[in-house]
């Protein structure tokens, strides 16, 4: 594996709500590689955007960011300067959000939008910064580059808005991209292209990739390395391969029994399901986070907090009280390892 | 025994849109000689990219827009006679976002009563047990009965549209992408919940989505919509197993399935949608389409039957398409 551009350990993010605080994100480690794909999944609420936006520093006002490590490039994030900061975002760190209507200006045209993003890191003329666009429009794959650039984003279709997104985001050649949910919008075929092109670009541009999505499908097919949230922790992080084939927290194996699959699951049989909902984090909360919905908790699963602990292989690892072996052959029993 | 609850026959929905000023209107065919037959319960799918059609053909159905051409027959009486009120006894909609389709400020209680009020229903005192009883069927604790939606969760919204659809017990409902705003575990349990509604009250749907494992999963039959027409229509076990038109099996790769051995497929679907004002001329699918033929661009195909349904591509039509371009 190669230079380690992203290394997050410990990060927490607490918002003060009305009745106490919200721990919204509770001590979660991972780490980035040079031209390595990290998908962290989850459902809504679980804490994955806020752990992409405590990255960015882009976090609400009043929500409190904490972190043993944030390091970008070995430049260390903690407590740097809104103007440092804007410096590197955009340009040693790019991001793409879900819904490129809303985060395209819709008063600038394409190429003004994507001109200005060169310009406030670089020092370049406005013909090197449109050349730069015209270029990478044709990378993502946008015929007739330089007439789009006079065009404003309502004149294109959602795929062609995002495909503009990601050119943006490629404009200064960032180490590490992060993408917050950057298909879900989409067609499914529109879909597929769009997550192809991400895939390709990050291989000739040997960039990092941090792609959040609750999509186990697009997960699967584009991850190197998957981290499983739930309710502000991860817990179950390993290779697409371990997750998937040898998934080992309960709440995994119940989110893969829960999706059909065409050709596996039996057609109008009833789906797995996780009964119960998510718990509240506000107030200090000292146990299994899963256990209220889990079909294996044991009464020690509330008595305080979970750690991490290593599965069967590799760097494999998941929160559970279970031994691995144990989760092995639960998983088999639902037929999803 | 089959029989046929609704009929649509070569409905037609056309929109003026304004071409910029000055420069009049242009018509857009939202739907296109769409034919189709949903017999009693039977879980009919449409399917395709946002923008085919579907849920103008939806709205249809519910009596919501007139069709501009075609008739749609509703247990053999055109729905154009039905009264209104008549016409929402027998068919209810299931929208996609429960967080926009309820009223916020009416408590649980009388957003699934509001059906049976507006029908005039003659036992107001039952109205309660009614749909308590209907909580209880679709799983939803009857102590929410006087809260309000903003209280509950996704799931627990999307349950209260369901039970507001079905407490006058529609024949049928239409679910217009009825779990894509939920999460994987609480799409599940609307899928298993709707699986046993069905067969616990005899229902039929027509479910409209663009995710194809749900698809997959639910319907016994599945029709694939392109710029406004049927394009191909099959049993789903047929349609899945061997699709024939080209979009169909596009459509088909773009599924992804969790399979970490796999990469992001290539659908060489290449071009954007096209422009539905302007449609490309022969077959609509042509500039996409990796089966391209040299007559595709100047006739349009026609529909022909294929096992349990049909398909409409020339790839199937060997004598008919070349005869004409020759000629």
């Amino acid at each position: 594996m190669g230079e380690r551009i992203l290394e997050v350990e410990n990060l927490t993010v607490d918002i003060p709500v009305g009745g106490g605080m919200l721990h919204a994100v509770q001590g979660i480690s991972f780490h980035v590689d040079k031209g390595e794909t990290l998908c962290i999944v989850g459902e809504s609420g679980c804490g994955k955007s806020l752990t992409s936006l405590a990255v960015m520093d882009l976090l609400p006002k009043k929500a409190i960011r904490g972190a043993d490590k944030l390091s970008l490039s070995g430049e260390d994030m903690r407590g740097l300067s809104e103007r440092r900061m804007s410096d590197i975002r955009g340009n040693t760190m790019g991001m793409i959000f879900q819904e490129p209507m809303t985060s395209l200006n819709p008063a600038y045209t394409i190429g003004n939008q994507m001109e200005e993003a060169l310009k406030r890191h670089r020092k370049v003329s406005t013909q090197e910064a449109r050349d730069r666009a015209i270029y990478l429009l044709e990378k993502v794959g946008i015929t007739a580059a330089a007439s789009r650039l006079n065009q404003y984003p309502h004149q294109l279709s959602g795929g062609l808005r995002q495909r503009v997104m990601i050119a943006m985001t490629l404009m200064c050649g960032p180490n590490l991209i992060i993408a917050d949910e950057p298909t879900t919008a989409l067609d499914v075929t529109i879909q597929a292209q769009i997550l192809l092109l991400l895939a390709e670009l990050q291989r000739e541009f040997e960039m990092g990739l941090i792609l959040i999505t609750h999509d186990l499908g697009v997960v699967a097919r584009i991850a190197d390395r998957v981290a499983v949230m739930y309710a502000g922790q991860i817990v179950e992080q390993g290779t697409a391969d371990e997750v998937f084939n040898r998934p080992t927290h309960p709440y995994t194996q119940g989110l893969l029994d829960c999706i059909p699959i065409p050709g596996k699951t039996d057609r109008g049989k009833p789906l797995g399901s996780i009964p119960g909902i998510v718990p509240s984090l506000v107030g200090p909360f000292h146990a299994c986070h899963f256990a209220e919905r889990c079909t294996y908790a044991m009464p020690d699963c509330t008595k305080g907090d979970i750690d991490m602990r290593p599965a069967l292989e590799g760097g494999h690892e998941y929160r559970c009280l279970l031994d691995p072996e144990t989760c092995q052959k639960n998983a088999e029993r639902k037929g999803v390892a | 025994m089959t029989e046929t609850v609704i009929s649509a026959k070569d409905v037609t929905r056309t929109f003026m849109i304004s071409a910029g000023a000055f420069r009049g209107k242009k018509p857009l065919h939202a739907v296109n000689g769409v034919s189709l037959d949903v017999e009693r319960g039977e879980v009919l799918a449409l399917v395709g990219e946002s923008g085919c059609g579907k849920t103008t053909f939806a709205k249809m159905l519910l009596g919501l827009l007139p069709p501009t051409e075609g008739t749609i027959e509703f247990g053999g009486t055109p729905v154009a006679g039905v009264e209104r009120l008549k016409l929402a006894k027998m068919v209810q909609p299931i929208f996609q976002d429960p967080y926009s389709s309820l009223n916020p400020r009416k408590s649980i209680g009388s957003i699934i009563t509001l059906p049976l009020k507006v029908q005039g229903d003659p036992n107001p005192e039952t109205w309660r047990r009614r749909a308590e009883e209907m909580m209880e069927l679709v799983g939803l604790p009857s102590r929410l009965f006087e809260n309000f939606p903003n209280q509950l969760s996704g799931g627990q919204r999307q349950r209260v549209a369901i039970a507001r659809a079905l407490i006058n017990r529609p024949e049928v409902v239409i679910c217009d992408e009825p779990t894509s705003a939920l999460d994987v575990s609480v799409q599940s349990q609307i899928l298993n919940l709707l699986q046993d509604l069905r067969k616990e009250l005899n229902l039929t749907y027509i479910v409209i989505s663009h995710n194809l494992a749900v698809v997959e999963h639910i319907a016994t039959r599945v029709a694939v919509m392109y710029l406004g027409r049927i394009v191909e229509q099959k049993d789903t076990e047929s349609l899945f197993a061997s699709p024939e038109h080209p979009y169909t099996k596009a459509l088909l790769e773009s599924v992804l399935t969790p399979d970490p051995s796999l990469d992001v497929p290539d659908t060489h679907l290449g071009a954007a949608y096209p422009n539905p004002v302007d449609p490309p001329s022969g077959c609509t699918f042509h500039p996409r389409c990796a089966r391209i033929m040299d007559h595709c661009s100047a006739i349009a195909p026609k529909t022909i039957q294929s096992g349990s349904g049909f398909v409409q591509c020339h790839l199937y039509d060997e004598n008919e398409g070349r005869g004409r371009a020759a000629s």
